[in-house]
Protein backbone atom coordinates (compact mmCIF):
# COMPACT_ATOMS: atom_id res chain seq x y z
CA UNK A 1 0.00 0.00 0.00
CA UNK A 2 1.43 3.74 -0.49
CA UNK A 3 0.98 5.64 2.03
CA UNK A 4 0.10 9.63 1.13
CA UNK A 5 1.35 12.51 3.48
CA UNK A 6 0.64 16.02 3.33
CA UNK A 7 4.44 16.60 3.37
CA UNK A 8 7.64 15.40 3.23
CA UNK A 9 10.12 17.18 4.96
CA UNK A 10 13.50 16.25 3.86
CA UNK A 11 16.28 16.85 7.08
CA UNK A 12 15.95 17.57 10.91
CA UNK A 13 18.31 20.61 11.14
CA UNK A 14 17.05 23.77 12.10
CA UNK A 15 14.94 24.52 9.26
CA UNK A 16 13.99 21.15 8.88
CA UNK A 17 12.84 20.77 12.63
CA UNK A 18 10.89 24.29 12.05
CA UNK A 19 9.07 23.22 9.47
CA UNK A 20 7.56 19.63 10.42
CA UNK A 21 7.04 21.06 13.89
CA UNK A 22 4.80 23.68 12.67
CA UNK A 23 3.26 21.55 10.35
CA UNK A 24 2.46 18.42 12.45
CA UNK A 25 0.82 20.79 15.22
CA UNK A 26 -1.66 22.09 12.73
CA UNK A 27 -2.58 18.39 12.02
CA UNK A 28 -0.63 17.83 9.02
CA UNK A 29 0.48 14.59 8.42
CA UNK A 30 3.76 15.04 8.12
CA UNK A 31 7.09 12.40 7.15
CA UNK A 32 10.40 13.70 8.29
CA UNK A 33 13.69 11.84 6.21
CA UNK A 34 16.97 12.22 8.53
CA UNK A 35 19.59 10.32 7.01
CA UNK A 36 21.65 10.25 10.79
CA UNK A 37 21.43 7.81 13.33
CA UNK A 38 20.01 10.11 15.42
CA UNK A 39 18.73 13.86 14.94
CA UNK A 40 21.68 16.21 14.80
CA UNK A 41 24.35 13.42 14.19
CA UNK A 42 24.75 15.20 11.05
CA UNK A 43 24.80 18.89 11.79
CA UNK A 44 27.86 21.16 12.64
CA UNK A 45 27.02 25.19 14.01
CA UNK A 46 29.20 27.14 16.18
CA UNK A 47 26.18 27.72 17.94
CA UNK A 48 24.72 30.32 18.85
CA UNK A 49 20.84 30.47 19.06
CA UNK A 50 18.50 33.32 19.06
CA UNK A 51 15.36 32.82 21.33
CA UNK A 52 12.75 35.38 19.57
CA UNK A 53 13.33 33.05 16.36
CA UNK A 54 12.72 29.68 18.47
CA UNK A 55 10.04 31.76 20.54
CA UNK A 56 7.89 32.30 17.44
CA UNK A 57 7.53 28.51 16.72
CA UNK A 58 8.01 26.71 20.43
CA UNK A 59 7.29 29.68 22.77
CA UNK A 60 8.38 27.99 26.31
CA UNK A 61 11.23 26.38 25.02
CA UNK A 62 13.26 27.42 28.06
CA UNK A 63 11.65 25.21 30.32
CA UNK A 64 13.61 22.20 28.59
CA UNK A 65 16.07 22.91 25.47
CA UNK A 66 19.18 21.75 26.24
CA UNK A 67 20.78 25.88 26.50
CA UNK A 68 24.63 26.17 27.09
CA UNK A 69 24.90 29.89 28.36
CA UNK A 70 22.85 33.08 27.53
CA UNK A 71 25.23 35.86 25.85
CA UNK A 72 26.27 38.77 27.83
CA UNK A 73 29.54 39.90 26.31
CA UNK A 74 30.76 39.96 22.68
CA UNK A 75 34.40 40.95 21.32
CA UNK A 76 35.15 41.54 17.93
CA UNK A 77 38.83 40.96 17.04
CA UNK A 78 40.94 42.31 14.58
CA UNK A 79 43.97 40.47 14.35
CA UNK A 80 47.32 40.25 13.93
CA UNK A 81 50.21 37.51 14.43
CA UNK A 82 51.13 38.67 17.51
CA UNK A 83 47.85 41.20 18.80
CA UNK A 84 44.44 42.03 18.83
CA UNK A 85 42.59 44.91 18.57
CA UNK A 86 39.21 44.61 20.24
CA UNK A 87 35.76 45.74 20.30
CA UNK A 88 33.80 44.79 23.21
CA UNK A 89 30.36 45.12 23.99
CA UNK A 90 29.04 43.92 27.95
CA UNK A 91 25.75 44.66 28.89
CA UNK A 92 24.17 43.28 32.63
CA UNK A 93 21.04 43.92 30.54
CA UNK A 94 21.56 40.39 28.99
CA UNK A 95 20.76 39.23 32.21
CA UNK A 96 17.13 38.69 31.70
CA UNK A 97 14.02 36.88 32.22
CA UNK A 98 13.72 35.54 28.76
CA UNK A 99 17.57 35.93 27.46
CA UNK A 100 18.31 36.67 23.85
CA UNK A 101 20.74 34.74 22.61
CA UNK A 102 22.43 31.55 23.78
CA UNK A 103 25.01 29.10 23.25
CA UNK A 104 23.64 25.79 22.21
CA UNK A 105 25.44 22.25 21.08
CA UNK A 106 23.60 20.98 18.11
CA UNK A 107 23.58 17.01 18.39
CA UNK A 108 21.89 17.82 21.56
CA UNK A 109 19.63 20.53 20.96
CA UNK A 110 18.37 18.93 17.94
CA UNK A 111 17.73 15.84 19.46
CA UNK A 112 15.42 17.99 21.85
CA UNK A 113 13.94 19.77 18.99
CA UNK A 114 13.17 16.08 17.24
CA UNK A 115 11.39 15.12 20.26
CA UNK A 116 9.12 18.28 19.64
CA UNK A 117 8.78 17.27 16.20
CA UNK A 118 7.43 13.89 16.99
CA UNK A 119 5.50 15.35 19.98
CA UNK A 120 3.68 17.21 17.68
CA UNK A 121 2.47 14.32 15.70
CA UNK A 122 5.43 13.98 12.84
CA UNK A 123 6.40 10.91 11.61
CA UNK A 124 10.13 10.96 11.99
CA UNK A 125 12.35 8.37 9.97
CA UNK A 126 16.41 8.88 10.70
CA UNK A 127 19.19 6.51 9.17
CA UNK A 128 17.47 7.32 5.56
CA UNK A 129 18.95 9.04 3.49
CA UNK A 130 17.06 10.55 0.39
CA UNK A 131 18.70 10.16 -3.04
CA UNK A 132 16.46 11.77 -5.64
CA UNK A 133 13.01 13.77 -6.22
CA UNK A 134 10.49 11.85 -7.78
CA UNK A 135 8.42 13.28 -10.61
CA UNK A 136 5.03 13.12 -12.45
CA UNK A 137 4.78 13.22 -15.99
CA UNK A 138 4.40 17.21 -15.54
CA UNK A 139 7.47 17.25 -13.55
CA UNK A 140 5.57 17.91 -10.14
CA UNK A 141 7.60 17.03 -7.55
CA UNK A 142 5.22 13.96 -6.00
CA UNK A 143 7.58 12.30 -3.53
CA UNK A 144 10.95 11.16 -2.02
CA UNK A 145 13.35 7.63 -3.11
CA UNK A 146 15.23 7.08 -0.34
CA UNK A 147 17.86 4.39 0.48
CA UNK A 148 15.91 1.91 2.09
CA UNK A 149 14.41 -0.64 0.74
CA UNK A 150 11.29 -0.46 -1.45
CA UNK A 151 12.06 3.36 -0.56
CA UNK A 152 9.55 6.13 -2.46
CA UNK A 153 7.20 7.89 -0.37
CA UNK A 154 4.71 10.60 -1.45
CA UNK A 155 3.67 13.65 -0.79
CA UNK A 156 1.52 16.69 -1.60
CA UNK A 157 4.57 18.70 -1.23
CA UNK A 158 7.94 18.24 -0.27
CA UNK A 159 10.11 20.61 2.00
CA UNK A 160 13.81 20.74 0.75
CA UNK A 161 15.83 21.07 4.34
CA UNK A 162 18.73 19.16 3.25
CA UNK A 163 21.36 21.62 3.84
CA UNK A 164 23.91 23.46 2.14
CA UNK A 165 25.29 20.66 0.65
CA UNK A 166 21.90 18.84 -0.02
CA UNK A 167 21.60 16.19 -3.09
CA UNK A 168 17.66 16.18 -4.11
CA UNK A 169 17.89 19.87 -5.05
CA UNK A 170 20.81 20.37 -7.17
CA UNK A 171 20.11 17.26 -8.79
CA UNK A 172 16.83 17.75 -9.78
CA UNK A 173 17.84 21.24 -11.14
CA UNK A 174 16.16 22.64 -8.66
CA UNK A 175 18.86 24.57 -7.39
CA UNK A 176 22.52 24.97 -8.36
CA UNK A 177 25.59 23.32 -6.85
CA UNK A 178 26.56 26.58 -4.54
CA UNK A 179 29.89 28.06 -6.39
CA UNK A 180 33.21 27.68 -4.39
CA UNK A 181 33.13 31.28 -3.58
CA UNK A 182 29.51 31.35 -2.66
CA UNK A 183 30.30 28.88 0.32
CA UNK A 184 33.24 28.84 3.60
CA UNK A 185 34.23 25.56 4.72
CA UNK A 186 34.74 26.02 8.40
CA UNK A 187 36.03 23.92 11.00
CA UNK A 188 35.82 23.33 14.85
CA UNK A 189 36.80 21.55 17.54
CA UNK A 190 35.31 21.08 20.82
CA UNK A 191 37.74 21.89 23.96
CA UNK A 192 36.27 20.87 27.18
CA UNK A 193 37.23 22.83 30.48
CA UNK A 194 35.84 22.75 34.11
CA UNK A 195 32.33 25.06 34.42
CA UNK A 196 34.44 27.41 36.58
CA UNK A 197 37.72 27.57 34.95
CA UNK A 198 35.71 29.46 31.82
CA UNK A 199 33.93 31.45 33.89
CA UNK A 200 37.58 32.97 35.64
CA UNK A 201 38.86 33.17 31.83
CA UNK A 202 35.96 34.93 30.47
CA UNK A 203 35.28 36.59 33.46
CA UNK A 204 31.47 35.43 33.59
CA UNK A 205 29.20 33.73 36.42
CA UNK A 206 26.55 31.12 36.31
CA UNK A 207 24.83 30.98 32.70
CA UNK A 208 26.76 33.60 31.39
CA UNK A 209 28.80 33.37 28.20
CA UNK A 210 30.83 35.11 25.92
CA UNK A 211 31.80 35.12 22.43
CA UNK A 212 34.54 35.75 20.76
CA UNK A 213 34.92 36.71 16.71
CA UNK A 214 37.94 37.58 14.95
CA UNK A 215 38.92 38.72 12.21
CA UNK A 216 42.84 38.79 10.57
CA UNK A 217 45.55 37.68 9.83
CA UNK A 218 44.58 34.16 11.09
CA UNK A 219 42.66 34.10 7.80
CA UNK A 220 46.14 34.32 6.12
CA UNK A 221 44.59 36.87 3.14
CA UNK A 222 41.12 34.69 2.38
CA UNK A 223 38.00 35.80 3.37
CA UNK A 224 37.01 34.13 6.51
CA UNK A 225 36.27 34.37 10.32
CA UNK A 226 37.63 32.89 13.25
CA UNK A 227 35.51 32.68 16.40
CA UNK A 228 35.07 31.45 20.25
CA UNK A 229 31.99 30.29 22.01
CA UNK A 230 31.77 29.58 25.56
CA UNK A 231 29.23 26.63 26.23
CA UNK A 232 28.48 25.28 29.73
CA UNK A 233 31.79 23.10 29.92
CA UNK A 234 33.19 23.67 26.68
CA UNK A 235 34.68 26.23 24.58
CA UNK A 236 33.67 25.92 20.71
CA UNK A 237 36.62 26.84 18.97
CA UNK A 238 36.69 27.35 15.25
CA UNK A 239 37.66 29.15 11.82
CA UNK A 240 35.99 29.00 8.53
CA UNK A 241 37.21 30.80 4.86
CA UNK A 242 35.75 30.60 1.18
CA UNK A 243 36.44 27.38 -0.58
CA UNK A 244 37.53 29.33 -3.49
CA UNK A 245 40.22 31.28 -1.47
CA UNK A 246 41.56 27.91 0.07
CA UNK A 247 41.71 26.16 -3.39
CA UNK A 248 43.45 29.17 -4.77
CA UNK A 249 46.34 29.16 -1.54
CA UNK A 250 46.35 25.69 -0.76
CA UNK A 251 45.98 26.21 2.45
CA UNK A 252 44.77 23.24 5.10
CA UNK A 253 42.06 24.43 6.94
CA UNK A 254 43.32 22.01 9.96
CA UNK A 255 46.63 23.86 9.89
CA UNK A 256 44.54 27.08 10.10
CA UNK A 257 42.47 26.22 12.96
CA UNK A 258 46.36 25.42 14.64
CA UNK A 259 47.49 28.07 13.71
CA UNK A 260 44.65 30.15 15.09
CA UNK A 261 44.85 27.99 18.84
CA UNK A 262 48.07 28.79 19.04
CA UNK A 263 48.04 32.58 18.76
CA UNK A 264 49.14 34.29 21.61
CA UNK A 265 45.18 35.79 22.40
CA UNK A 266 44.01 32.83 22.02
CA UNK A 267 46.27 30.02 23.56
CA UNK A 268 45.67 30.98 27.08
CA UNK A 269 42.09 31.03 26.65
CA UNK A 270 41.87 27.13 26.01
CA UNK A 271 45.09 25.75 28.22
CA UNK A 272 44.93 22.63 29.47
CA UNK A 273 41.49 21.83 27.51
CA UNK A 274 40.84 18.52 26.38
CA UNK A 275 39.59 18.73 22.92
CA UNK A 276 36.34 15.61 22.45
CA UNK A 277 35.40 16.60 18.79
CA UNK A 278 36.75 17.64 15.37
CA UNK A 279 34.06 18.89 12.56
CA UNK A 280 33.55 20.73 9.37
CA UNK A 281 30.92 22.19 7.79
CA UNK A 282 30.03 24.24 4.93
CA UNK A 283 28.50 27.53 5.55
CA UNK A 284 26.55 29.71 3.10
CA UNK A 285 28.13 32.76 2.01
CA UNK A 286 26.43 34.14 -1.31
CA UNK A 287 23.55 36.63 0.56
CA UNK A 288 21.20 37.35 -1.27
CA UNK A 289 22.31 37.37 -4.99
CA UNK A 290 22.88 33.59 -4.15
CA UNK A 291 19.24 32.67 -3.43
CA UNK A 292 17.79 29.73 -5.52
CA UNK A 293 14.52 29.74 -6.87
CA UNK A 294 12.76 29.08 -3.50
CA UNK A 295 9.25 27.25 -4.39
CA UNK A 296 8.10 24.85 -7.83
CA UNK A 297 4.85 22.63 -8.12
CA UNK A 298 5.01 20.11 -5.26
CA UNK A 299 8.36 21.50 -3.30
CA UNK A 300 9.43 24.54 -1.66
CA UNK A 301 13.20 25.35 -0.34
CA UNK A 302 13.99 26.16 3.16
CA UNK A 303 17.37 26.98 5.59
CA UNK A 304 20.59 26.75 4.08
CA UNK A 305 19.97 24.77 1.00
CA UNK A 306 18.70 28.27 0.22
CA UNK A 307 21.70 30.14 0.69
CA UNK A 308 19.78 31.51 3.33
CA UNK A 309 22.78 33.02 5.84
CA UNK A 310 23.69 36.26 6.92
CA UNK A 311 27.60 36.33 7.22
CA UNK A 312 28.04 39.80 8.10
CA UNK A 313 25.84 39.29 11.28
CA UNK A 314 27.00 35.52 11.49
CA UNK A 315 22.85 34.43 11.70
CA UNK A 316 22.61 31.00 9.89
CA UNK A 317 20.08 29.29 12.15
CA UNK A 318 17.55 31.74 12.50
CA UNK A 319 17.17 32.49 9.10
CA UNK A 320 16.82 28.53 8.59
CA UNK A 321 14.51 27.94 11.56
CA UNK A 322 12.22 30.97 10.06
CA UNK A 323 12.00 30.30 6.60
CA UNK A 324 11.24 26.59 7.78
CA UNK A 325 8.10 28.36 9.65
CA UNK A 326 7.17 30.51 7.38
CA UNK A 327 7.42 27.77 4.24
CA UNK A 328 5.12 25.67 6.79
CA UNK A 329 2.44 28.66 7.29
CA UNK A 330 1.95 28.93 3.53
CA UNK A 331 1.70 25.20 3.10
CA UNK A 332 -0.63 25.47 5.57
CA UNK A 333 -2.60 28.22 4.13
CA UNK A 334 -2.75 27.13 0.63
CA UNK A 335 -3.96 23.56 2.23
CA UNK A 336 -6.85 25.22 4.47
CA UNK A 337 -8.35 26.56 1.05
CA UNK A 338 -7.79 23.35 -0.32
CA UNK A 339 -5.57 24.43 -2.86
CA UNK A 340 -3.30 22.03 -4.78
CA UNK A 341 0.69 22.80 -3.85
CA UNK A 342 1.20 24.24 -7.16
CA UNK A 343 4.07 26.66 -8.03
CA UNK A 344 1.25 29.36 -8.51
CA UNK A 345 0.31 28.52 -4.84
CA UNK A 346 3.63 27.91 -3.03
CA UNK A 347 4.57 31.48 -4.07
CA UNK A 348 2.45 32.52 -1.12
CA UNK A 349 5.70 31.30 0.46
CA UNK A 350 8.21 33.58 -1.29
CA UNK A 351 5.67 36.42 -0.64
CA UNK A 352 5.95 35.88 3.17
CA UNK A 353 9.67 35.56 3.32
CA UNK A 354 10.35 38.67 1.64
CA UNK A 355 8.22 40.56 4.40
CA UNK A 356 10.46 39.21 6.97
CA UNK A 357 13.56 39.57 8.34
CA UNK A 358 15.11 37.18 6.60
CA UNK A 359 15.33 38.55 2.78
CA UNK A 360 15.40 42.19 3.95
CA UNK A 361 18.85 41.79 5.77
CA UNK A 362 20.17 39.63 3.52
CA UNK A 363 19.51 42.11 0.62
CA UNK A 364 20.51 44.96 2.74
CA UNK A 365 24.21 43.14 2.38
CA UNK A 366 23.43 41.84 -0.88
CA UNK A 367 26.58 43.63 -2.19
CA UNK A 368 29.16 42.49 1.09
CA UNK A 369 30.32 39.43 0.10
CA UNK A 370 31.72 40.49 -3.32
CA UNK A 371 33.42 43.57 -1.85
CA UNK A 372 34.56 41.21 1.09
CA UNK A 373 35.48 38.45 -1.48
CA UNK A 374 37.37 40.69 -3.60
CA UNK A 375 39.51 42.64 -1.52
CA UNK A 376 40.36 39.79 0.89
CA UNK A 377 44.08 40.50 1.11
CA UNK A 378 43.39 43.99 2.19
CA UNK A 379 40.13 43.67 4.62
CA UNK A 380 41.40 40.07 6.43
CA UNK A 381 45.64 41.20 5.97
CA UNK A 382 46.47 44.76 5.51
CA UNK A 383 44.09 46.58 7.29
CA UNK A 384 44.31 44.30 10.44
CA UNK A 385 47.96 44.52 10.25
CA UNK A 386 47.73 48.90 9.79
CA UNK A 387 45.51 48.58 12.56
CA UNK A 388 47.25 46.67 15.29
CA UNK A 389 50.85 48.74 14.13
CA UNK A 390 48.29 52.00 14.96
CA UNK A 391 47.75 50.89 18.29
CA UNK A 392 50.61 49.81 19.80
CA UNK A 393 52.54 53.15 18.00
CA UNK A 394 49.68 54.86 20.16
CA UNK A 395 50.07 52.80 23.14
CA UNK A 396 54.08 52.53 23.61
CA UNK A 397 56.19 55.15 25.07
CA UNK A 398 59.63 55.38 23.42
CA UNK A 399 60.26 59.15 23.67
CA UNK A 400 59.43 59.68 19.78
CA UNK A 401 57.22 62.84 19.91
CA UNK A 402 53.52 62.34 18.86
CA UNK A 403 52.98 64.25 15.94
CA UNK A 404 55.92 62.39 14.40
CA UNK A 405 54.00 58.66 15.23
CA UNK A 406 51.08 60.23 14.03
CA UNK A 407 52.41 60.85 10.59
CA UNK A 408 54.09 57.28 10.37
CA UNK A 409 50.76 55.68 11.25
CA UNK A 410 49.24 57.79 8.50
CA UNK A 411 52.10 57.35 6.22
CA UNK A 412 52.16 53.38 6.95
CA UNK A 413 47.99 53.29 5.60
CA UNK A 414 48.95 55.33 2.56
CA UNK A 415 52.00 53.61 1.80
CA UNK A 416 49.68 49.88 1.73
CA UNK A 417 46.46 51.06 0.24
CA UNK A 418 47.41 54.43 -1.36
CA UNK A 419 45.11 57.24 -0.69
CA UNK A 420 43.05 56.76 -3.50
CA UNK A 421 42.51 52.91 -2.03
CA UNK A 422 41.85 53.93 1.07
CA UNK A 423 38.80 56.32 -0.09
CA UNK A 424 37.77 53.99 -2.69
CA UNK A 425 37.62 51.09 0.25
CA UNK A 426 35.75 53.43 2.55
CA UNK A 427 33.18 54.29 0.01
CA UNK A 428 32.63 50.81 -1.51
CA UNK A 429 32.42 49.87 2.33
CA UNK A 430 29.70 52.32 3.00
CA UNK A 431 28.13 51.65 -0.20
CA UNK A 432 28.02 47.97 0.34
CA UNK A 433 26.88 48.48 4.18
CA UNK A 434 23.77 50.94 3.33
CA UNK B 1 56.31 22.31 8.55
CA UNK B 2 55.68 19.51 6.45
CA UNK B 3 52.72 17.92 4.88
CA UNK B 4 53.17 14.90 6.40
CA UNK B 5 53.23 16.52 9.59
CA UNK B 6 50.25 17.76 9.03
CA UNK B 7 48.20 14.36 8.23
CA UNK B 8 49.21 13.29 11.62
CA UNK B 9 47.75 15.85 13.13
CA UNK B 10 44.32 15.53 11.38
CA UNK B 11 44.19 12.14 12.10
CA UNK B 12 44.82 12.37 15.45
CA UNK B 13 41.90 14.94 15.69
CA UNK B 14 39.65 12.38 13.66
CA UNK B 15 40.76 9.92 16.12
CA UNK B 16 38.41 11.55 19.10
CA UNK B 17 35.25 11.42 16.30
CA UNK B 18 32.43 8.72 16.12
CA UNK B 19 32.26 6.81 12.54
CA UNK B 20 30.19 3.99 11.60
CA UNK B 21 32.03 2.71 8.12
CA UNK B 22 30.20 1.70 5.60
CA UNK B 23 32.95 -1.06 4.76
CA UNK B 24 33.45 -1.56 1.01
CA UNK B 25 31.12 0.99 0.07
CA UNK B 26 32.56 4.20 -0.23
CA UNK B 27 30.58 7.16 -0.80
CA UNK B 28 33.31 9.33 -2.39
CA UNK B 29 34.72 8.00 -5.54
CA UNK B 30 37.58 9.45 -7.73
CA UNK B 31 37.54 8.88 -11.17
CA UNK B 32 40.30 7.32 -12.95
CA UNK B 33 43.20 10.18 -13.90
CA UNK B 34 46.61 10.29 -15.46
CA UNK B 35 47.12 13.88 -13.86
CA UNK B 36 44.55 15.32 -11.30
CA UNK B 37 43.11 18.73 -11.93
CA UNK B 38 44.03 21.72 -10.13
CA UNK B 39 40.58 21.40 -7.63
CA UNK B 40 41.56 17.53 -7.41
CA UNK B 41 44.99 18.67 -6.22
CA UNK B 42 43.75 21.08 -4.29
CA UNK B 43 41.74 18.49 -2.44
CA UNK B 44 45.07 16.86 -0.95
CA UNK B 45 45.00 20.08 1.25
CA UNK B 46 41.61 21.74 1.37
CA UNK B 47 39.56 18.42 2.66
CA UNK B 48 39.77 19.00 6.46
CA UNK B 49 40.12 15.47 6.94
CA UNK B 50 42.79 14.78 4.64
CA UNK B 51 41.08 12.24 3.17
CA UNK B 52 42.68 12.77 -0.33
CA UNK B 53 46.35 11.93 -0.96
CA UNK B 54 48.99 12.19 -3.97
CA UNK B 55 50.23 8.26 -4.60
CA UNK B 56 53.36 7.56 -5.68
CA UNK B 57 52.31 7.93 -9.40
CA UNK B 58 51.14 11.61 -8.98
CA UNK B 59 47.65 10.74 -8.65
CA UNK B 60 45.09 11.63 -6.17
CA UNK B 61 43.18 8.53 -3.95
CA UNK B 62 40.73 8.82 -1.76
CA UNK B 63 40.05 6.91 1.57
CA UNK B 64 36.88 8.18 3.02
CA UNK B 65 36.38 6.87 6.24
CA UNK B 66 37.51 10.01 8.12
CA UNK B 67 35.17 12.20 6.03
CA UNK B 68 33.16 14.79 8.03
CA UNK B 69 30.60 14.83 5.04
CA UNK B 70 31.49 18.52 4.96
CA UNK B 71 30.46 18.61 0.39
CA UNK B 72 33.87 20.67 0.38
CA UNK B 73 35.05 18.28 -2.44
CA UNK B 74 32.06 18.11 -4.16
CA UNK B 75 31.59 21.85 -4.48
CA UNK B 76 34.90 22.16 -6.34
CA UNK B 77 35.23 18.91 -7.94
CA UNK B 78 31.59 17.06 -8.90
CA UNK B 79 30.95 19.35 -11.65
CA UNK B 80 34.39 19.05 -13.23
CA UNK B 81 33.64 15.19 -13.03
CA UNK B 82 37.00 14.83 -10.79
CA UNK B 83 34.96 12.90 -8.32
CA UNK B 84 31.55 10.99 -7.56
CA UNK B 85 29.73 12.03 -4.81
CA UNK B 86 27.00 10.44 -2.35
CA UNK B 87 26.25 10.90 1.29
CA UNK B 88 27.00 7.55 2.77
CA UNK B 89 23.85 4.87 3.26
CA UNK B 90 21.51 5.95 6.04
CA UNK B 91 23.15 5.79 9.58
CA UNK B 92 26.53 5.19 8.26
CA UNK B 93 29.38 7.82 8.51
CA UNK B 94 29.85 10.28 10.65
CA UNK B 95 27.94 10.79 14.11
CA UNK B 96 28.74 13.98 15.68
CA UNK B 97 28.22 13.67 19.49
CA UNK B 98 28.41 17.66 19.62
CA UNK B 99 28.59 19.21 16.65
Amino acid sequence: MIEQFDAIVVGAGMSGNAAAYTLASQGLKVLQLERGEYPGSKNVQGAIMYANMLEKIIPDFRDDAPLERHLVEQRLWVMDDTSHTGIHYRSDDFNEAKPNRYTIIRAQFDKWFSRKVREAGATVLCETTATELVRDGNGKVIGVRTDRAGGVVFANVVVLAEGVSGLLGTRAGLREMPKPETVAIAVKEMHFLPEEVIGQRFGVKGDEGCVIEAVGTISRSMAGLGFLYTNKESISLGIGCLVSDFAATMESPSALLDAMKNHPSIRPLIAGSEVKEYAAHLIPEGGYRAIPQLFGDGWVIVGDAAQLNNAIHREGSNLAMTSGRVAAEAIIKVKSRNGPMTKANLALYKTMLDDSFVIKDLKKYKDMPALLHTNSSNFFDSYPRLMSHAAQTFMRVDGTPKIEKEKNTTAAFINARSRWGLVSDAVRLALAWR
Amino acid sequence: MTIAGTKVRVEDKLYQNRYLVDSGRPHIIVRPHDKPSANLLALTYVCPAKCYELNDKGQVEITADGCMECGTCRILCEKGGDIEWNYPRGGFGVLFKFG
